[in-house]
């Protein structure tokens, strides 16, 4: 309860001299940067400049070439990782035969579920309210996007890879996007977004780390 | 906050795998479909005559069974694979090889389990003698989780690839060979009146086998597919 306060509470997640080789070909980096608790970071970058692949290997899903990830300052295994870290790719994990409810269900089941929210409510929360039992495949992309939202809500991981989470989405939608962001960073969460910069973060002033693929590795 | 036990995220796995066959009840029965026909074509081939397809009977039921489950193989992490959720296992904070045990044990449930309780019919079909339908029972029984937890190493070797259909038959075939000899060598025991049991022990033995390293071996393939 009251052990001392270090001055400078390591980050998040620390990336240094981050880079990822496929077939001898640089993808990215090296690259080094730090997230802190509280922190929403823009990874801008245009199309096949490694954005994907970056939050692959801080996700856990490749291994880095080079160049090491510290998650609150300590080496990242698999097993620690997967607790923190909660990962929205292109491919939303989502199930279309199942209804939203039902999606969400099992991800909690697989992921665990942060204190003080139900299903229900996160549904409401992404603007989902009757739903619940509609068959995901008869949603639209930007509703099933929504879904794969409110998975973010329910998980208790601490940091957020949103790769692009603003396809698809209506204006309102941006809004959501950003107002849960805010609402993670709040909670002392952290969040890295990448965008190919058609859409921004409007609220707030988030740090932007810009991703040049080939070019920051020359 | 709760990070959720290793159990429940079995138990929702479970859940959601068999709600997802539940949904689509009409392609479970597929396979079989295609062992009836297969078994039909050995007298359209071969000749009516009862005496012969008597003596290939088990044999001929073993191999129709033995295609059916193939072909049902590369659905395993297809759609999992397609829909990000195989990431979403990959990440989740459970041990992934108990995951895949619990897919594996859907995939045995809702594809394996109908094609052996047509098995009898099938060896009706052939006239299939009296006394050798248990010994093929027990040996199906023994057989198709050892058949399943093999393919489902290979479709997680070839999952990452694009029409893996055949690449996946002709990694999957040579290793079902020793399965195969077993359980025929079972059946033909029992055809001549011969003790049984060693063969099946065998079987019985590489399923414990399997059941413990299938598993992992199958998350370590996948880890590396989706590299």
């Amino acid at each position: 309860m009251n052990s001392p306060i270090p001055l400078e509470a390591p980050p998040l997640l620390e990336a240094r001299g981050l880079a990822y080789l496929r077939n001898d070909e640089p993808i990215f980096g090296p690259l080094s940067f730090r997230l802190g608790a509280g922190e929403v970071v823009l990874m801008e970058g245009d199309n096949g400049s490694g954005k994907t692949t970056l939050l692959k290997v801080l996700s856990g899903l490749l291994q880095a070439s080079t160049g090491t990830v510290l998650l609150n300052g300590e080496p990242l295994t698999l097993a620690r990782l997967s607790h923190q870290v909660a990962l929205l790719g292109h491919l939303l994990g989502i199930k279309g035969e199942l209804s939203p409810l039902q999606n969400l269900r099992f991800a909690i089941g697989l992921g665990g579920l942060r204190s003080g929210i139900t299903p229900h409510q996160a549904l409401k929360s992404v603007g989902l309210e009757g739903y619940e039992d509609v068959a995901l495949r008869q949603l639209s992309a930007g509703q099933k996007k929504r879904v794969a939202l409110a998975r973010l809500l329910l998980v208790p991981a601490a940091l957020w890879l949103l790769d692009e989470p603003y396809a698809n989405l209506d204006r309102e939608g941006i809004t959501l996007v950003n107002r849960l962001l805010e609402l993670h960073a709040m909670r002392g969460g952290a969040a890295l977004i990448t965008s190919h910069g058609a859409y921004a973060y409007t609220s707030g002033t988030p740090r932007r780390l810009q991703l040049r693929g080939q070019e920051a590795a020359a | 906050m709760s990070y959720g036990s290793t159990t429940s995220a079995c138990r929702a796995l479970l859940q959601r795998d068999l709600s997802l066959v539940w949904r689509q009840r009409g392609d479970a029965l597929n396979p079989v479909l295609f062992a009836v026909m297969v078994v039909a074509l050995f007298p359209f081939a071969l000749g009516p005559e009862p005496t012969m397809l008597a003596r290939i009977a088990a044999g001929t039921v073993l191999v129709a069974l033995l295609l059916a489950g193939l072909l049902s193989l590369d659905a395993l992490f297809r759609s999992d694979l397609e829909d990000g959720s195989l990431e979403q296992l990959v990440l989740s904070p459970h041990p992934l090889a108990l995951l895949l045990a619990c897919k594996i044990a859907v995939h045995w449930l809702t594809t394996a389990l109908p094609l052996l309780l047509v098995a009898p019919l099938l060896g009706e079909l052939l006239y299939l003698p009296q006394p050798v339908l248990p010994v093929l029972m027990v040996a199906l029984v023994l057989s198709t989780p050892l058949l399943s937890l093999i393919g489902a190493v290979c479709v997680a070797l070839t999952v990452g690839m694009r029409r893996s259909g055949m690449l996946l038959a002709l990694l999957v075939l040579p290793l079902y060979v020793p399965v195969l000899i077993f359980a025929a060598g079972a059946c033909n025991a029992a055809q001549q009146g011969l003790p049984v049991l060693a063969p099946l022990l065998w079987l019985g033995a590489g399923l414990a086998l399997a059941l413990v390293l299938a598993p992992l071996a199958c998350a370590a393939a996948l880890r590396i597919s989706l590299s």
